[in-house]
């Protein structure tokens, strides 16, 4: 299998974990990522809140670049799979929009690569399949939150995903690990506050402590994430939660890329797993699982 | 050449506060194929109709015209008029000179009187060839088939009977008592709604008058008002319904136990069974699919212990065929299934239920025997929350339409609930509140004042478990906050929408449906009860949302409607129609495929070259549209009243390529 791969800003930063065991595990499963040659940022959450047209545009400059490869897209962040979703929307609603998009990047959009989160793929179940034949260490224990923030699953019209209140690719994956699903984690699809985690700090914190304490509430060891923002919220500013509520969550936080990989037997090293903010270390090895 | 007489109405100031009449007039008298012209304040007056009657006698007239208002307002008054005079009522025409005229040129009087001259003499062109016509009579079958035994075809078909008529009621469940038998109590009034519903279902199975065929469906229909002919499948009850006592022996010791259709799952039923203990008729049904006897092949308990010797597991299902003369569809309506709205978890909790099933929890003849015991562990809910608007006014799932009853059932909903549990509290979720009906609007205020149900302006965006609780996350859209509750049952006031085979039976029937599959009425203000095919009436939420007093209403004026196409004993129709010249047609039969209104079908002629396929038109379908004569590619088909050399001399007027 080949994929276009379009990493996006946050994984050559706050999220570089994420883009290392992305690699670490395309790798052991066969599937080749290519990475789109001159991407650029997707405007994320700043684009569309300034100017409509230039939220469309930017995505859409990096969709072409894969239309020209000719490959179906993989998109590891929520944030920029959501943009291109919506960038492909609206072109294919909207004549004078794709006419001015083209116009303004003076190439044609084609359409042909199937816009795919990275986790839509895993949980393709010919790669599902791959995966469970390839488990050597199985997450036995481990009891996974599966958080799948807002960003992936709405609005269903637009992001086409599998199930926008009750999604279940993510507790299959955990499930094909060899781990335990907490299937009855209630927030599942709460938004976690994304970028207001710079301006609105507050609120953030609100919201990422209703996340955690549902989650240790339901028995959760840890959580696992598939975005870049959902993860920076839940982990980097655990701390911060854990202060202004009064609360002792100490719930790691891992990227799904990281777990499929410690499953598959790669070394938490080359998985990033010591970057994180709240130390996963400790949890593991009582699993001996690293 | 006929003589024509011109009659000209001032329509009072209508039309001559405009148009010229007296020049009008004046140019009618001089107009060469004109013998007699008069003028009147009203034509349509008695005075006005006998100037007309008696010009007839003495000038000798063939042939009239009557320029005034519409022919839809008095076209009608005109055809008795001169059929008093001993003329055939088809031989004149109405010029309008008000709507047409006067009414929409009241600045341009000079114009508008050359318009009303120029459209009098287009009228006098066709009226000249305008031929005598006649109407047919076509036998009536006096006994009227309805279709659907809830509320509304029960009112029907007791108003039907009651008037000396035969009726055939036809259920396609073991029962009648449709949704209302499933109901606890009903608004604004709270009487319980079995027991002013049995009684009307004992009068069904008594009444002399009445058919009642129950566990049957309507396989096909042909034929035309007053001459309908219907196949019926009665469906195999595997029990015979002459033996039955309805003793209740079978189903008590029936082994194999399921899910309650008219429960709603909340309770079970056995394999035989009635599916509520006041059914009508009181004769089991036995469910193939799940008997163990038809599945495994043996069993049999229901046989042993029958003390009547009915249980035959040899019946089949028997095609019935009968004649009607009118249809009433009351087919009822089904609920929205809320599983689309994964946030609100129905189907996953299992304490998230509809408010159907709510009526079943709460009813004394229901499962629990009216005691309020959630699903998940049988516990009395002491805090619960209604969620309105589930499946209706929301574009998202197809339903934009508000179903009109949710507000007051789920307002009952909470006083029942305070009846039976002192203690509870409970939390209603609405968009808004729409009451507007006799004791409603004080019903709803009565539910929050004297029985304390909080109120809570904005919708539910999830609800989840947490320790045997549902967790309910909303949005007051009155206080700008986002609020959390914690309550032990969950309703959702599921919408109303079309039975799910509406369009099959529509189809069937030959009539039309909306967007959603509601039937169309034939006007939605003037003819409420009517469609478009003639002799098919609508009853009922088939038609469009409505609560049991309307439903009833429906009922009463379908039968109405039916009563009056029953007191003549032939039906007179119009001759206005489309005829085929045999031997222009070619057997093309592209009319047929273009009618809307199945009128025209194929004949076959034996000549003595052999068999020729024409075109025949049904006169008493006919509605005269002239889609046909559009149509045909030989000009074989013509409309009587409206034929081309009458149209065309018309327009030759109007267009001034005749004087």
């Amino acid at each position: 299998m080949k994929l276009a791969y379009y990493p996006g800003c946050s994984l050559e930063g706050t999220a570089k974990e994420y883009n290392l065991s992305t690699k670490a595990v395309c790798k052991a499963l066969g599937i080749e990522l290519i990475e789109l040659p001159d991407w650029n940022c997707c405007g994320a959450t700043s684009a569309h809140a300034t100017n409509h047209l230039l939220s469309i545009v930017l995505p859409t400059r990096n969709l072409i670049k894969a239309n020209e490869l000719g490959l179906d897209l993989a998109i590891p962040c929520s944030a920029c799979f959501n943009r291109m979703k919506t960038s492909d929307y609206y072109i294919k609603r909207d004549k004078k929009i794709k006419e001015e998009v083209e116009k303004l990047l003076g190439r044609k959009y084609t359409a042909n690569s199937k816009i795919n989160h990275l986790l839509g793929i895993f949980a393709e179940d010919k790669i599902n399949a791959i995966i469970a034949s390839k488990v050597v260490k199985p997450l036995q224990g481990l009891k996974v939150a599966p958080y799948y923030g807002c960003l992936l699953v709405k609005p269903p019209k637009i992001v086409e995903f599998e199930n926008a209140e009750n999604p279940q690719s993510l507790d299959n994956l955990i499930i094909t690990l060899g781990g335990e699903a907490v299937s009855d984690f209630a927030y599942k699809t709460e938004c976690c506050g994304a970028s207001l985690t710079l301006t609105r700090e507050e609120i953030v914190l609100g919201l990422v402590n209703k996340i955690l304490k549902d989650a240790q509430l339901r028995g959760a060891d840890c959580l696992v994430t598939i975005c870049p923002f959902c993860h920076f919220n839940l982990d980097a500013k655990q701390k911060d939660v854990e202060r202004k509520f009064k609360a002792n969550y100490n719930l790691p936080v891992f990227y799904f890329t990281q777990l499929i990989g410690l499953a598959l037997g790669i070394s938490p090293k080359e998985l990033g797993i010591d970057k994180h903010f709240v130390n996963p270390l400790e949890l593991l090895k009582s699993l001996e699982l690293a | 050449m006929p003589r024509v007489g011109v009659f000209i109405c001032h329509c009072g100031t209508n039309i001559e506060g405009v148009v010229d009449v007296e020049k009008a007039l004046d140019e009618m008298k001089n107009y060469p194929s004109v013998s007699y012209a008069t003028d009147y304040k009203y034509m349509c007056s008695e005075p006005g109709q006998n100037k007309v009657k008696d010009a007839i006698g003495k000038n000798r007239l063939a042939r009239v015209v009557v320029a005034c208002c519409s022919p839809r307002m008095h076209e009608n008054t005109f055809r008795r008029c001169i059929e008093e005079a001993d003329l055939n009522p088809y031989l004149i025409e109405i010029a309008n000179i008000r709507e047409h005229c006067s009414w929409v040129h009241p600045d341009n009087k000079e114009e508008a009187t050359k318009k009303a001259i120029e459209l009098i003499k287009a009228s006098v062109a066709k009226v000249i060839k305008n031929e005598p016509l006649f109407p047919r009579y076509v036998p009536l079958t006096k006994r009227v088939l309805i279709i659907g035994g809830g509320i509304a075809g029960i009112q029907s078909a007791l108003d039907t009977a009651s008037a000396g008529y035969e009726t055939i009621l036809l259920e396609r469940e073991p029962s009648i008592g449709g949704r209302m038998a499933q109901l606890d109590k009903t608004f604004p009034t709270l009487d319980c709604s079995a027991c002013i519903l049995t009684p009307k279902m004992v009068d069904i199975a008594q009444n002399k008058n009445i058919k009642l065929l129950t566990y049957s469906e309507l396989e096909e229909v042909s034929g035309f008002i007053g001459n309908f002919n219907v196949k019926i499948r009665k469906k195999a009850r595997y029990v015979n319904e002459e033996k039955c006592t309805g003793c209740g022996v079978c189903y008590t010791k029936c082994p194999k136990k399921l899910a309650s259709e008219f429960d709603l799952g909340i309770g079970i039923r056995k394999a035989i069974y009635v599916p509520f203990p006041q059914a009508v008729p009181n004769i089991p049904v036995i469910d193939k699919e799940n008997c163990i006897y038809f599945i495994k092949g043996k069993c049999k308990v229901c046989e042993k212990f029958c003390p009547a010797n009915a249980i035959d597991f040899e019946q089949e299902d028997v095609l019935i065929e009968e004649k009607v003369g009118a249809i009433i569809v009351a087919t009822g309506f089904d609920t929205f299934d809320p599983t689309v709205f994964q946030e609100y978890g129905y189907g996953r909790y299992k304490d998230v239920i509809t408010s159907l099933q709510f009526e079943r929890l709460i009813n004394a003849s229901g499962p629990t025997g009216g005691e309020v015991k959630r699903p998940s562990d049988g516990k009395h809910p002491k805090r619960v929350a209604f969620i309105q608007c589930v499946g209706s006014r929301d574009d998202t799932v197809g339903r934009p339409y508000c179903s009109k009853v949710c507000c007051m059932y789920t307002a009952k909903h909470t006083i029942l609930l305070k009846e039976h549990e002192p203690d509870s509290k409970s939390y209603v979720f609405y968009i808004d509140i729409r009451a507007p009906g006799k004791g409603y609007e004080e019903f709803v205020r009565r539910a929050q004042e004297e029985y304390g149900a909080t109120y809570i302006r904005g919708k539910v965006a999830k609800i989840y478990e947490r320790g045997g609780k549902l967790v309910l996350k909303a949005e007051d859209t009155l206080i700008g906050k986002q609020v959390e509750i914690e309550v032990d049952l969950v309703v959702l006031a599921v919408g109303i929408e079309p039975k799910k085979d509406a369009k099959d039976l529509a189809r069937k029937l030959n009539i039309s449906y909306d967007t959603y599959g509601f039937y169309n009425e034939a006007h939605p203000k003037l003819r409420p009860v009517e469609t478009l095919t003639d002799g098919i009436y609508l009853a009922g939420v088939c038609q469009g949302v409505k609560d049991i007093p309307d439903a009833v209403a429906q009922g009463s004026a379908a039968a109405a409607k039916v009563c009056g196409l029953f007191s003549s004993d032939e039906l007179i129709t119009d001759p206005l129609t489309s005829v085929v010249d045999k031997d222009l047609c070619v057997g093309c039969c592209a009319c047929i495929s273009a009618c809307p209104f199945n009128a025209i079908e194929e004949e076959v002629l034996e000549e003595r070259t052999g068999e020729r396929i024409v075109a025949k038109v049904n006169e008493t379908l006919c509605k005269g549209c002239g889609v046909c004569v559009a149509t045909c590619p030989s000009k074989a088909v013509s409309l009587k009243g409206w034929t081309d050399e009458q149209v065309l001399r018309e327009v030759e007027i109007l267009v001034g390529s005749r004087k």
